[in-house]
């Protein structure tokens, strides 16, 4: 059992990943760290799609394609979310998730 | 011995290793107190999670992730920590009070991954082909053919992606000017 790594390994090691990344995005206060944990949410789900790649479809490269357009989504994903948090702390002197709340009612 | 089975226990033990890395850079992330080390401890689990691309038969997703994971997301968020810095950098990175109410949603999740994975534990999944060794030339041909359309989406999504991140953070500072 040891000596294969089969795609059980790389599935309970995504898992495992995505959920660090999930309990960061929870009980983070900082809105940085959030982002950055949503960026290790999302390295989860390209393990998950590569070893699907590999073990299931090595032919027909679904899983390298989709890990290619979760790239660039994540790259414009904190571009945007970098800029918005900017505008933020100029406007408010926080990026502390708890003070904002002014959409919530 | 067999070069096969050598081949196998060498994947093996880079798997175990480089998951260790991951977990743990992942975890330094969460636990860090203080930002800029936590965006240090990002980088080295995403060049972790590049080596594992490589034992995943994926070298230009592993070079991909290098360049734009480490390289360019990593020093973009250390920017904007810089740009938005406070005297005292220690408590930068501290925990809010949902913390028991994230971590029952975290374990629920875990426990539902858990168990589909526990009920496919026993399915060998043995892989039909090898990956073909150059991985480059299909993927250049499926995004130019198949996937052409998407292709072109997502370089509008970032052109539309970047620009508004300008706009957005240039808006404000001639906001604050005014004012």
């Amino acid at each position: 059992m040891l000596t294969t790594i089969s795609l059980t390994h790389y599935v309970v090691l995504s898992a495992l990943l995505f959920g660090i990344g999930l309990f960061g995005v929870l009980v983070k206060r900082n809105a940085i760290t959030v982002l950055l944990c949503i960026e290790i949410m999302l390295a989860a789900v390209m393990i998950n799609l590569l070893a699907f790649n590999k073990f299931i479809t090595p032919m027909d490269f679904t899983g390298q394609i989709f890990s290619i357009f979760v790239i660039t989504v994540a790259a414009a994903e904190v571009g945007v979310g970098l800029a918005i948090l900017i505008a933020i702390y100029r406007n408010q002197l926080t990026v502390n998730l708890d003070d904002l709340d002014w959409l919530k009612w | 011995m067999d070069m096969n089975l050598i081949y196998d226990i060498l994947t093996a033990q880079a798997f175990f290793v480089i998951a260790t890395v991951i977990l743990l850079g992942a975890l330094m992330v969460v636990f860090m107190p203080n930002i800029v080390h936590a965006v240090l401890f990002l980088a080295i689990t995403f060049i972790a999670v590049a080596a594992l691309f490589l034992l995943l038969d994926a070298p230009f997703l592993a070079a991909v992730m290098v360049f734009v994971y480490a390289g360019a997301v990593c020093i973009m968020i250390v920017f904007g920590v810089m740009l938005i810095q406070r005297r005292n950098m220690k408590l930068t990175n501290i925990f809010n009070n949902q913390l028991k109410v994230g971590g029952a949603v975290v374990a629920l999740t875990v426990a539902v991954l858990a168990f589909f994975t526990a009920t496919t534990w026993t399915l060998d999944v043995i892989p039909v082909t090898a990956v073909p060794e150059d991985t480059m030339s299909y993927l250049a041909e499926l995004l130019l053919t198949k996937y052409f359309v998407a292709f072109e989406a997502a370089a509008i999504l970032l052109t539309i992606a970047l620009t508004g991140a300008i706009m957005i953070a240039k808006e404000v500072k001639a906001n604050a000017n005014n004012n």
